[in-house]
């Protein structure tokens, strides 16, 4: 199929729908407000339902239903908007439902601003709501990996029983880019027999719930069902990017569209005669640890680079276990990092300014 | 190759079409391309700005911070962006309505009264086509054949009318900088 140049937001909406969602539940929010636009218009075309619902409260909760009934849901927010959804969130992970959930993400904290930020990968790595849970979250770097991502995020909802979150900001939405919808490799999914669909007197009612008042009985769902399933994603869903990682005088780590500045930064470096490697993760959750592994000795220093105070730059010191100083370069509230600063911050730790 | 251009006026002046165009026509021409505009609470009557980059190599980053070149449309895109190109850039400025000059003298700086040649064309509508005009005969970064098919795509069936009037003002535009 031919390229065709589409608005981040529109072409998350056209995965979606080209992935066979079919029920799109949400508020507006800037700067992701396209996407539900988008969705009102094509939705009804192909016999689906686009809902505004009153809050992102109720749209979250729309979603826990329409999952419960086997539906492909989505639901999409920003930043202040996807923290009202996180109760939602963790109903739906407690009881085990597959949706896909969008956060353009813009500065906070509160209502914050509306330019582009990466200030809630705590909120979703860690979890906004309550309890032992987790959930996959793909954090694309180009509208093209955006598409191939959300159309994946589907079936991997479908495959593990879980909410499974895409994780953008303002530039990712507002931009335009060539996209290419391509037919993704099918994955084997379970039969839904778990859904509320009516018995129809045939079969014993399904019970789709993430109350377990016995200890006991809840300790179990949590460790033979959740906690199980999570260690085959850390094992199975783990995505990333790496360039030069074993031979470099610094290693930087981006995601995103910081990504996109860090690469430009060493391509500036390379010039001058440095060598920089670059980790990208594309799943914030599972964080791609192993790659960590491949920094050798002659490495000086990690560099983390994030359009918020420094929040993934945790995950970086888990992965790198003490052994490599960990530094950080950022900009927040909407501020987008200069390759120049970026350039100079990594001239000082190969220099040894550090 | 890689051309960064960043376009700049006032809402309803045309720039995010303008750009939006360019973008196609790359797209067309099997470059890399990407379009990033200004977005904010301001864009009624307040200021419109979008970065292109068309590249023959994949794309970094979207954001624009050494503009291989400006077409600014008003006087405020001016001062915003004239210290963003770089050295031997070019500066396209709109001379019908900013009435200074260039402080730049490293740059190449082309002055186009872009909404009078619009209006001699008989719609101050097509101003941005004109700057686009000027601009690609400068860059030739796509070919004006390429602009006009994008706009045919664009323009669909319904405003196929006004085709020619754009072509018009894209090679009006050419001639002022020739």
């Amino acid at each position: 199929m031919a390229k065709i140049l589409m608005k981040g937001n529109e072409a998350i909406g056209a995965a979606a729908i080209k992935a066979g969602c079919n029920y799109f539940f949400g508020y507006p929010i800037t700067p992701q407000n396209e996407l539900p636009e988008y969705m009102s218009r094509e939705l009804p075309k192909v016999n689906g339902c686009f809902l505004q619902a009153e809050s992102e409260v109720a749209a979250i909760n729309m979603v826990y239903g329409a999952a419960g009934a086997g539906a492909r849901v989505m639901t999409s927010s920003s930043s202040p908007g996807m923290a009202l959804k996180q109760e939602g969130i963790s109903y739906i992970a407690g009881a085990e439902l597959p949706c896909v959930i969008v956060n353009i993400v813009r500065g906070g904290p509160g209502l914050g601003g509306i330019q582009p930020a990466q200030s809630d990968y705590y909120q979703a790595t860690r979890g906004g709501g309550n309890g032992d849970y987790r959930h996959v979250v793909y954090a694309p770097s180009t509208l093209q990996e955006t598409v191939d991502l959300v159309m994946e995020a589907f079936d991997v909802a479908d495959q593990y029983r879980m909410p499974v979150m895409i994780v953008g900001d303002g530039m990712t939405g507002q931009m335009m880019e060539p996209v290419e919808f391509k037919e993704l490799k099918k994955r084997e999914l379970p039969v839904k027999d778990w859904i509320t669909d009516g018995t129809k007197g045939e079969r014993e009612p399904n019970i789709i719930n993430s109350l377990f008042i016995d200890p006991q009985e809840l300790e179990d769902h949590v460790n033979d069902r959740l906690e199980a399933k999570y260690r085959i994603i850390e094992e199975k869903e783990v995505l990333y990017e790496e360039y030069n990682v074993e031979d470099a005088d610094v290693v930087c780590i981006a995601y995103g569209t910081t990504s996109r500045i860090v690469k430009n930064a060493i391509a500036e470096c390379e010039a001058e005669g440095l060598k920089v490697g670059l980790i990208r993760p594309i799943t914030l959750w599972p964080f791609p640890h192993k790659v960590f592994d491949k920094i050798t000795d002659k490495t000086k220093g990690l560099l983390t680079v994030e359009m918020s105070t420094g929040q993934m730059i945790d995950d970086v010191k888990i992965a790198i276990a003490g052994r490599k100083p960990v530094y950080f370069h950022g900009r927040t509230g909407g501020m987008i990092p200069n390759p120049n600063d970026i350039v100079n911050e990594i001239k000082k730790i190969a220099g040894g300014e550090k | 190759m890689q051309e960064r251009v960043i376009m700049a006026g006032f809402g309803g002046q045309g720039v995010m079409s303008m750009g939006q165009l360019l973008t196609y026509a790359g797209m067309i021409e099997d470059k890399n391309v990407s379009w990033l505009p200004s977005y904010g609470p301001e864009m009624r009557g307040g200021t419109a700005n979008c970065n292109v980059i068309v590249s023959s190599d994949p794309i970094g980053s979207p954001i624009i911070t050494e503009a291989t070149a400006a077409i600014v449309m008003n006087r405020p895109s001016l001062d915003k962006f004239e210290d963003d190109i770089v050295a031997n850039g070019n500066l396209v400025i709109n001379s019908s309505l900013i009435n200074r000059k260039a402080e730049r003298e490293d740059v190449n700086v082309y002055y186009v009264p872009a909404n009078e040649i619009a209006v001699e064309l008989g719609n101050s509508k097509v101003a941005n086509m004109v700057m686009l005009g000027a601009y690609l005969e400068l860059t030739k970064v796509v070919k004006t054949e390429t602009i006009v098919e994008a706009l045919k795509k664009v323009f669909g069936e319904r405003k196929a009318h006004l085709l020619p009037l754009n072509e018009k003002a894209l090679a009006k535009g050419a001639e002022a900088v020739r």
